[in-house]
């Protein structure tokens, strides 16, 4: 079983978010990075199964050299090599264009990407992928089991969950649910120091779209505070006042 | 210029986020002296395919096939596809909604179109076309330019308004075109959640946190949500703590969600859990903490015991129902 996990290097979720450069840049001064989330989910279940099935598990990331330590922890949790296409990731559709040429060779059994990246949130790249590689696709998955080729998961729909069957290969992209993510012990973060990570030059692309600048959202008004003993009164003020029920 | 639609059906039927996104798709038609056309994949009645007429669908593509009553993201992207190359469509709305999040790309892809979803914003063509999207899971805009000749736009459900623009119910049917192997994934098995308002969809969220103090107390999150027609959710602890399901956590890696309303009990306002629903029209935030960091993003707040508070609330909102 070969498996591809899409890792993204993303802001820590405690990040205050402030711009540079007239509101046209995200401000990395003092940011922590760290493995988005959802990826850190996606490896981890990549790693279950490959554990029970055999087989291996290997990252890949669009970023510059800035993104290693981000891939030597994902190489710590236990993926078996990485791969860093030497990049700016400018949007999702480079990104799964970068992914797609170098996965396009590698035959891989099952590809997941994360529910979406917790910076720009677009949850692009699994659909964007799976199109660019002929592969069916199935999104926001919270459970995932392998039998022979055929795997059937659990995905989030509005209001519900559907159980889906495919088969393999397969794009996929992890929700929230579909395992805990895993903390690296001693002897992973020894091993990914010496794991291969292999970096390779992006190929040619051309830019679809462009971010030409960010705002953040326009600070509130001070609270109107209730006291407790009127606290019923809460419902008549959405009522009248704030109009809103 | 046409600009085709992708109005979802759910068991034959459509939701509001289908007629948001014709009524989007007719505003900018409006402004470009453009066409909308929509397409449905799936058996539809035509008494139903004719309300997307009534926001202003110009014309609507039936694509009857029983193997597309359920969602499939690779043979949906291609029957849109079919449909925007016969249309000549150079605009895709799309409702962002979970299968909605599923075949955007997956169009954008076939089409080699620039794509932005999350959009909070109709198009600017003043200078290039720019659209507006939530980014940071909330915390910020951004604004992107799609340079490409054809765009897909994914919009946010429950953010722009569904608005009356009736047109003649222009319906023509048209063969899927698809073999059996082009339905490479497979439902199993469905199941919604009955009787309660999607989380998602709700123009009201009543959500609880730790100071709640454990499941046994959530009466008191249902009973006003119930009094109010609201949706309830909770913070990440909660979820973590297994005390309500994973699927109610709303918060930067949980759902974000921008009701009308949003009352926060026992939850101090988290930047992670701000992020997920800063963008709701008003906030009320409960707790016993005068320093919780929500007070500082709440439109209204109480300060005290959520035990004490809620039990008055809940028989203010039973009142107020009642007449």
């Amino acid at each position: 079983m070969k498996i591809l996990v899409c890792v993204s290097n993303v802001p820590d979720t405690t990040t205050k978010v402030t711009f540079t450069e007239n509101n046209t840049q995200f401000n990395t001064a003092g940011v922590q990075f760290i493995i988005n989330p959802y990826d850190e989910l996606s490896l981890t279940r990549g790693l279950e199964l490959t554990e029970k099935l055999g087989g291996t598990v290997t990252t890949i990331t669009v970023g510059l050299a800035d993104t290693e330590a981000s891939i030597r922890k994902a190489l710590a949790i236990g993926a078996t090599d990485a791969v860093r296409i030497n990049a700016v990731p400018t949007d999702a559709y480079f990104v799964a264009e970068q992914i797609a040429a170098y996965a396009k060779a590698e035959n891989f059994d099952l590809i997941f990407t994360g529910r979406e990246s917790i910076d720009y949130n677009g949850g692009q790249v699994c659909g964007l992928l799976a199109e660019m590689l002929g592969l069916p696709s199935v999104n926001v998955i919270t459970s995932i089991e392998i039998d022979g080729t055929t795997a059937t998961m659990e995905r989030d729909i509005d209001g519900g969950k559907e159980k889906v069957s495919a088969n393999l290969p397969l794009v996929v992209s992890a929700q929230k649910e579909l395992t805990e993510p895993r903390i690296p012990n001693m002897r992973g973060i020894m091993a990914a120091r010496t794991k291969p990570l292999k970096v390779v030059e992006p190929t040619t692309s051309e830019l679809t779209s462009a971010a030409v600048g960010f705002e953040l959202p326009a600070p509130k008004g001070s609270v109107k505070l209730i006291s407790v003993e009127e606290a019923g009164s809460l419902i008549s003020i959405l009522h009248n006042e704030a109009k809103i029920i | 210029m046409n600009i085709l639609v992708f109005a979802e059906q759910i068991d034959g039927s459509f939701k509001k986020s289908a007629f948001e996104a014709v009524s989007y798709a007719s505003q900018i038609a409006q402004a470009h002296n453009g066409t909308v056309t929509a397409v449905v994949p799936g058996n539809v009645a035509d008494d139903k395919l004719a309300e997307l007429a009534k926001f202003g669908a110009n014309k609507i593509v039936s694509i009857k096939h029983d193997n597309l009553n359920g969602f499939n993201a690779e043979t949906y992207a291609k029957v849109i596809c079919n449909t925007a190359s016969a249309e000549g469509s150079s605009i895709v709305v799309i409702s962002n909604t979970y299968s909605g999040k599923s075949v955007a790309p997956r169009v954008a892809a076939r089409l080699k179109a620039g794509i932005a979803s999350g959009v909070i914003s109709m198009p600017n063509t003043n200078a290039g076309f720019v659209v507006r999207r939530s980014v940071f899971s909330g915390k910020a805009f951004a604004d992107v330019n799609l340079t490409t000749a054809v765009k897909v736009l994914a919009i946010t459900p429950n953010t722009f308004n569904t608005l009356e623009n009736a047109q003649a119910a222009n319906i023509v049917n048209t063969e899927a075109g698809l073999a059996d192997a082009d339905f490479t994934t497979k439902s199993v098995e469905i199941n919604r959640v009955t009787g309660k308002i999607p989380l998602t969809e709700a123009e009201i969220v009543i959500s609880g946190g730790r100071g709640l103090k454990g499941p046994e107390n959530w009466h008191l999150v249902e009973d006003l949500a119930n009094a109010l027609g609201a949706a309830t959710a909770c913070s990440k602890p909660v979820s973590d703590m297994h005390w309500r399901p994973h699927s109610e956590h709303v918060g930067q890696t949980g759902i974000t969600i921008k009701p009308n309303l949003y009352i926060a009990i026992g939850i101090s306002g988290a930047i992670q859990h701000l992020a997920g629903v800063s963008s709701s029209k008003v906030i009320v935030a409960i707790n016993k903490d005068a320093e919780a960091p929500f007070f500082k993003a709440a439109d209204y707040g109480i300060v005290g015991d959520a035990f004490e508070i809620m039990p008055k609330i809940i028989e203010a909102a039973k009142a107020f129902k009642a007449n």
